[in-house]
């Protein structure tokens, strides 16, 4: 039989607030020790009440505002209970009755739109990492500010949930609420998919899986459950409701625990936090930060930049940002660079972090467009501007100093032309050129190029020797 | 209050203090008793006295800390054996308030474990006994601390006030006891029983010594998001003219001394010129019922961090963390700790939910309304604090129920988030403290102390 899969994908991101949600203890844990980063609040110390972060509310205006949702103005934690060592508290802040962000969309590439139902303000759990006889507790992610984006059930392949969990990423990251760090579990995705028989109107009976962490585990993991789940339904089986685990090893999903088995979290008001009142002002004035989002920048470059470029560097805000800076007219030669320069270099992830400034790049590219950088020149200039000894400095003083611009002063070139007629080695070819032997002229251009110490510029030299050799 | 005079040495009153607490050991009032370190600090102060250094408002002044208040002086166990070992890198801002102004703790005082309890019998270190009869319970939870004030070992003692856990022992005791607006005072660092409810307060001798104490301990506290703005020292003094006895607390289940009691103070009241009016406020019969859904879910849901893995008591033999958390908290609680723990996960409990606790937060808005409308027609309302004088020790223990009508008269102040102040109002024949509270509106805290002189015993 054939069957349509239905998918709502629910994405946790972890916001990238310089302090944590409900304390002022580093958010940051990147390379720091374990439990260094942990406040008496988050450790859940008795009397310790939660603060409230107002970084965090401001990032979820933007991220919100990112996926054209409406931010509501009122909004309120809930306590969610379960005991397990990564939760101190004994239980989790959230927003399970009223969140910040309310519904709006995500467009894809593709132009399929899908609805987001809402996006809440919640608090990370700590690490656990198990051994053979014990466990190591790791509480430097606890109320790390998450917020999870839950979609409609909008999406009907594979391909549309990689790009939608893609999107979301580019989203976040162009929007600056979080690092995207992927590898990191900056963001995460729990896929809920059932499949119905075609023109169905019911859907079927839902898995979730959770806690991927990539753009392809995340298709693979819908392909498997497709799959999976037709083949039950054509044996005549039934789908049981359940979270199944992804093991990125096999490609496979393996039942964790049935809705029978499903935790009642006993959910309650957060008494210790005052709700959040947002004025429309507040929310207007906020909203009006969010930095260019793809789509703004696919209107921008669409025509100038190749699509396929184009799409490559929208992975990397920063390189959009860098480019959104410079000159529309020197668009195409700056995005050959960071797509095909900047993004082939190995140290490329830490150059993102200190790019070249605006400046840098328009005075590159003018040189390039006055020829006084070869093309090769130019990729060797722009790398340079990473190099720390040269960092600051102007372009054409790394230029100079590399020493390849290009002379193209004609006086200077014709004193320099002058000189190499006037060698007697030159002689014979000046006499070969003159009978009519077009190509030797190379041999002389050769001359002057290493006269010049390859600074000439070749076709400038070419026109003044064939002037000057009638 | 005895504040350092220069007639009395601040060592002189700490050693006093440490003195008589040792004498009244039987009475079960400390858990914990700070010698050394109190001494040490009054010498401090009575150094800076002697050298003319300005020192605080309550230098020297000897005080009883209830024990769930978090400091660094003694372990902070809130009498529970699952605290037990735990010692505080944090000082309560309450107390950091009291001590910056040099008030001196002597010790930590005795309460119902969790403070979940209304006569100190639900301590893990035993009951605290009466301060007038020592078959008698101390009230509670902060039973400790009213029997320190009352048998004046110290000046004063902080408690806190979840339904009635400062006003009840005060009134078993005959002392001032202070449940503030909620939002008054910082519950930063305090041990939380439920948080939407619980109050910071004190124990004193006199209302004066209870304003002193309320200018130093309210306001603004970064650290707790439920604090109000600073109004306590600055708000208006009312002319106070008309005040309300509630029709529905003046029956046969209040106990007829109380009642007299009552009588006569509004008789003093009325030969001051002060109009004396009934009220009628029928919500607060559901008070107790909505009160016992809210306060057992915020209850268990605050008790959910004391799982033995991070600090406290850990059962030793368990086999998984399953049976870490099962055997700790089954050896760590006591049976009222767990039998609210049960109430409030169950009416937690997905599809209860909107049965319980919704509708119990929706009385809770009646009751909050039923407390506005009654300012409307008086200035403030005078109540008994509990239906019994003090009672037997063991006579309600096996009853919950019993146990928690002595509730029945304070729950709704702390559901509406007013102001109270248990007052003494004389003895019982068989010479057992009587109390009665003098309720106000959110924020009247000032006008309500300034006012308790009034009705002042005839000295």
């Amino acid at each position: 039989m054939k069957y349509q899969a239905t998918i709502g994908i629910e994405c946790h991101v972890q916001l990238c607030t310089k302090t944590k949600l409900f304390s002022e203890v580093d958010n940051d844990a990147r390379g720091k020790e374990p439990n260094s980063c942990v406040s008496p609040v988050d450790y859940a110390l008795p009397g310790m009440l939660p603060r409230l972060n107002g970084e965090a509310i401001r990032l979820c205006i933007l991220a919100g505002r990112a996926m054209n949702c409406e931010i509501n103005e009122f909004s309120r934690f809930d306590r969610k209970h379960y005991f397990y060592p990564d939760s101190p508290k004994g239980y989790q802040i959230t927003q399970f009755y009223q969140p910040i962000i309310a519904s709006g969309y995500v467009e894809l590439p593709s132009g399929t739109k899908v609805r987001i139902n809402h996006a809440h303000l919640e608090g990370d759990a700590g690490k656990l990492t198990h051994f053979d006889t014990y466990s190591l507790v790791d509480l430097n992610r606890v109320d790390t500010p998450l917020i999870e984006i839950v979609s409609e059930p909008d999406i009907h392949s594979a391909h549309d949930a990689h790009d939608y969990c893609k999107e979301l990423w580019r989203l976040m990251c162009h929007a600056g609420v979080t690092y995207g760090d992927l590898y990191n579990g900056n963001m995460r995705f729990d896929i809920n998919t059932s499949i119905a028989p075609e023109g169905s109107k019911e859907l079927g009976t839902r898995t979730e899986v959770k806690n991927l962490n990539s753009f392809r585990s995340v298709e693979r993991a819908v392909e498997y459950e497709i799959k999976r789940q037709s083949k039950l339904l054509d044996a005549g089986e039934k789908v049981i409701q359940e979270t199944r685990g992804w093991n990125d090893a096999t490609g496979e999903t393996t039942g964790q625990r049935s809705k029978e088995e499903a935790k009642d979290y006993r959910y309650m008001p957060e008494p210790d936090l005052p709700p959040i009142h947002l004025s429309p002002e507040f929310i207007t004035k906020e909203s009006a930060k969010l930095p260019m989002m793809p789509k703004d920048y696919r209107g921008k470059f669409g025509g100038v930049i190749k699509g396929d470029i184009l799409e490559i560097l929208l992975d990397y805000p920063e390189l959009m940002q860098k480019l959104n800076e410079i000159d529309d007219k020197y668009a195409i030669l700056v995005s050959n660079l960071f797509a095909s320069v900047l993004l082939a270099e190995e140290k490329s992830a830490e150059y993102l972090n200190d790019l070249p400034t605006a400046a840098q790049l328009k005075d590159l590219a003018e040189m390039n467009e006055k020829k006084e950088l070869s093309s090769t020149a130019t990729k060797e200039v722009f790398l340079k501007m990473f190099d720390p000894d040269m960092k600051g400095k102007e372009t054409k003083t790394i230029a100079k100093e590399l020493g390849v611009v290009q002379e193209n002063d004609l006086g200077a070139l014709e004193a320099i032309v002058d000189t190499v007629l006037a060698k007697p080695e030159t002689q014979k070819a000046q006499e070969d050129f003159r009978n009519g032997e077009e190509k030797v002229i190379g041999f002389l251009v050769g001359q002057v190029m290493k006269e010049s110490k390859g600074k000439a510029n070749p076709s400038a030299v070419q026109e003044i020797l064939r002037k000057k050799l009638v | 209050m005895k504040i350092a005079n220069k007639k009395v040495s601040a060592v002189r009153l700490v050693k006093d203090a440490l003195k008589k607490a040792h004498e009244f050991e039987d009475y079960n009032i400390f858990t914990f008793l700070n010698d050394e370190a109190a001494l040490k600090k009054a010498e401090e102060i009575d150094k800076k006295i002697a050298n003319g250094e300005k020192v605080g408002k309550l230098a020297g002044v000897p005080y009883a800390l209830k024990d769930n208040f978090l400091s660094p002086e003694g372990e902070t166990t809130a009498s529970a054996h699952i605290l037990q070992g735990f010692s505080s890198p944090i000082t309560a801002t309450a107390v950091e308030k009291l001590e910056k102004e040099g008030a001196i703790m002597i010790g930590r005082t005795n309460l119902d474990a969790f403070a979940h309890g209304s006569s100190t019998e639900n301590s893990y270190f035993g009951p605290t006994l009466n301060s007038h009869d020592k078959k008698r319970v101390a009230g509670g939870s902060s039973g400790g601390s009213a029997v320190a004030v009352a048998l004046d070992i110290v000046e004063f003692a902080t408690g806190t006030d979840t339904g009635g856990s400062i006003r009840q022992p005060a009134s078993f005791n005959g002392v001032y006891g202070f449940k503030p607006t909620y939002g008054c005072i910082s519950r930063y660092g305090v041990v939380a029983m439920a948080s939407s409810t619980d109050c910071v307060g004190f124990f004193t001798k006199t209302p004066e010594d209870m304003n002193l104490l309320m200018s130093i301990a309210n306001g603004k506290d970064a650290k707790d998001l439920t604090t109000l703005d600073d109004y306590y020292v600055d708000s208006k003094i009312k002319e106070i003219k008309k005040i309300g006895i509630v029709k529905d607390f003046n029956n046969n289940s209040v106990d007829a001394e109380i009642r007299k009691a009552l009588e006569s103070k509004c008789k003093l009241l009325e030969s001051k010129g002060y109009e004396i009016v009934e009220l009628e406020m029928p919500a607060l019969k559901y008070a107790l019922a909505a009160y016992y859904i809210i306060v057992p879910a915020e209850v268990a849901s605050n008790l959910s961090r004391y799982d033995g893995v991070r600090y406290g008591y850990r059962s030793e033999d368990s086999k998984n963390l399953d049976g870490l958390y099962a055997n700790t908290r089954e050896e760590g609680f006591m049976p009222e700790n767990k039998r609210r723990i049960m109430i409030g996960n169950f009416v937690l409990s997905s599809g209860f939910y909107d049965a319980y606790f919704l509708k119990a937060a929706k009385v809770r808005t009646l009751i909050v309304k039923e407390y506005e409308k009654a300012f409307q027609n008086c200035d403030f309302l005078l109540t008994p604090v509990s239906p019994n004088p003090a009672f037997k020790l063991g006579e309600k223990v096996n009853d919950p129920v019993a146990m928690y009508l002595e509730d029945l008269m304070s729950v709704s102040l702390n559901l509406a988030g007013v102001p109270g102040l248990a007052i003494p109002a004389g003895e019982t024949k068989e010479g057992l403290p009587i109390g009665l509270q003098l309720v106000g509106p959110r924020r009247s805290d000032k006008n309500l102390i300034q006012f308790s002189k009034e009705l002042e015993e005839e000295k």
